[in-house]
């Protein structure tokens, strides 16, 4: 199931109702804890789309308390926390301006996220090695891929395909269903 | 006794420092007179810095209001005095702010808390638009850029300064430095500033060369903060990036030092150490018309 979170609302909800800015870390903290309390009630798996279209402007501090923040806390990284839930995140709406903050940020902590444009492309963001991508895009065009037939398609080793999915899935880029694989963003 | 401290003809991030020169010998309880009756001009960053000196001041000092009307009502549009009537005695006649046409692009506002950015925020990218695009001849992008440096500055004084401080912002054409236009950002507050701020890191090592200029290479150069959230130090780091896309400088004093990040229209030194010391921090970041090239 896709769960949407507009974060204008969230905002408005737990910040102030006149707010249209991701501004200053508070902001950035009581949104986040938002965000956390909806994909509570969520089940054990959950693919959430994370709004920004009505985001006028987003700072560094929030960019790193919402999206960093967030996503460490759910990726399976080195030496950090087994994430509470298999939750997955598509960032949406996400213009020029959120680009450069969440850019900044991800590079910053070498994460990466999914993020759907203005323009409606769906691109990778962040600190993403050629291996990664090359896999990543050969699952948004291929659909739903097991380690040997990604290896078939895209001319890598067996072991190699493996060893990027299940980083893909550990990074939450690539959701695994089973034995197989499918792009976060192409899941959708 | 009162010590009585001239404010000079021309008051901005320079010459600011005459200012804290004769500040430099007064005790701190000493009742002090700020003799702004001669000055013509102030920049934000004189404004905002004047305040901040009040602040600074265990007893509340005396302030003579510029003798021109021009200048006294330019300072009321700025908003000068509404807040300087809460921390000086006021001599001299303060005119009443008149609404209208104005180089002000945002008044001078105190920031305490999270929702005086928010406030900052708002208001400047109203403003912000036709100034930077039209006079500024800058891409339309920039206004979110512009309104996210204005943030982070703002976010300083919350995150490190233990006390709330100034921002104020402003346009006009810098005719004997530069000959362009530009808008300029002043961020000022009375805190604890950048070295005591990073000496209240737990476990900070500090070695023979410590002190304020060392505390602001650490923080403006290379993004460090007393918070171990690695997160952290990201905002001037990004006020940085911005300034080098639009060719625009940025300088941060605090305590006894000061550090810029300077651009090719502009002579100033990356470093200056030794100055009168002085509470908080102060940061000014100056942005020009961008030139279009036929």
């Amino acid at each position: 199931m896709i769960n949407h979170i507009d974060l204008t609302g969230v905002l408005r909800r737990t910040v102030c109702d006149l707010y249209s800015d991701l501004v200053t870390r508070p902001t950035g903290a009581a949104v986040r804890d938002g965000i956390e309390k909806q994909l509570a009630e969520l089940g054990d798996r959950s693919l959430t789309v994370i709004d920004f279209s009505h985001v006028r402007l987003l700072d560094y501090s929030c960019a790193d308390e919402i999206v960093a923040k967030l996503l460490m806390r759910y990726a399976s990284l080195e030496n950090g926390a087994p994430p509470p839930r298999d939750a997955y995140f598509v960032f949406r709406g996400v213009n020029d301006s959120h680009l450069d903050a969440i850019e900044a940020v991800l590079e910053r902590h070498g994460l990466a996220i999914v993020a759907e444009l203005d323009g409606g492309d769906v691109i990778l963001v962040g600190t993403v090695l050629a291996e990664e991508r090359l896999v990543w895009e050969a699952l948004c065009r291929l659909g739903r891929l097991t380690a040997m037939e990604l290896a078939r398609e895209a001319g890598l080793a067996g072991s190699d395909a493996e060893r990027v999915l299940e980083r893909l899935s550990q990074r939450r880029l690539a959701m695994r269903l089973e034995q197989s694989y499918v792009a976060v963003g192409a899941a959708q | 006794m009162t010590a009585v401290i001239n404010v000079p003809l021309s008051l901005d991030d320079k010459t600011f420092e005459h200012v804290l020169e004769q500040l430099a010998p007064v005790a701190p309880d000493e009742k002090v007179l700020v003799d702004a009756r001669h000055t013509r001009w102030a920049s934000p960053y004189g404004l905002t810095a004047l305040l901040t000196l009040a602040q600074t001041r265990a007893e509340r000092p005396g302030l003579v209001v510029p003798e021109t009307e021009e200048t006294a009502s330019y300072w009321a549009r700025t908003g000068f005095f509404q807040h300087a009537e809460g921390l000086f005695e006021l001599a001299g006649h303060v005119p009443r702010a008149r609404g209208g046409e104005s180089d002000v692009l945002l008044e001078i506002t105190p920031v305490a808390k999270s929702d005086d950015v928010h406030e900052v925020v708002g208001r400047i990218q109203q403003k912000a638009q036709s100034i930077l695009v039209k006079e500024l001849n800058l891409d339309a992008k920039s206004t979110p850029l512009f309104a996210m440096t204005l943030s982070e500055a703002c976010q300083n004084i919350i995150e490190h300064a233990g006390r709330g401080g100034w921002v104020a912002v402003q346009t006009y054409k810098w005719q004997k430095r530069l000959g362009r236009r530009v808008v300029v950002i002043a961020v000022c507050d009375a805190g604890i500033g950048f070295r005591q701020s990073l000496e209240s890191a737990h476990g900070r090592r500090l070695d023979e060369r410590w002190g304020d200029g060392r505390a602001l290479e650490e923080a403006v150069l290379r993004g460090v903060s007393r918070f171990h959230d690695p997160g952290r130090g990201q905002g001037l780091a990004g006020v940085r990036r911005y300034i080098g896309r639009w060719n625009g400088k940025l300088s941060v004093r605090s305590g006894s030092a000061r550090i810029a990040i300077v651009p090719s229209w502009d002579e100033d030194v990356p470093l200056e150490e030794k100055l009168p010391q002085f509470p908080g921090a102060q940061i000014q970041i100056t942005i020009p018309e961008h030139v279009v090239e036929r």
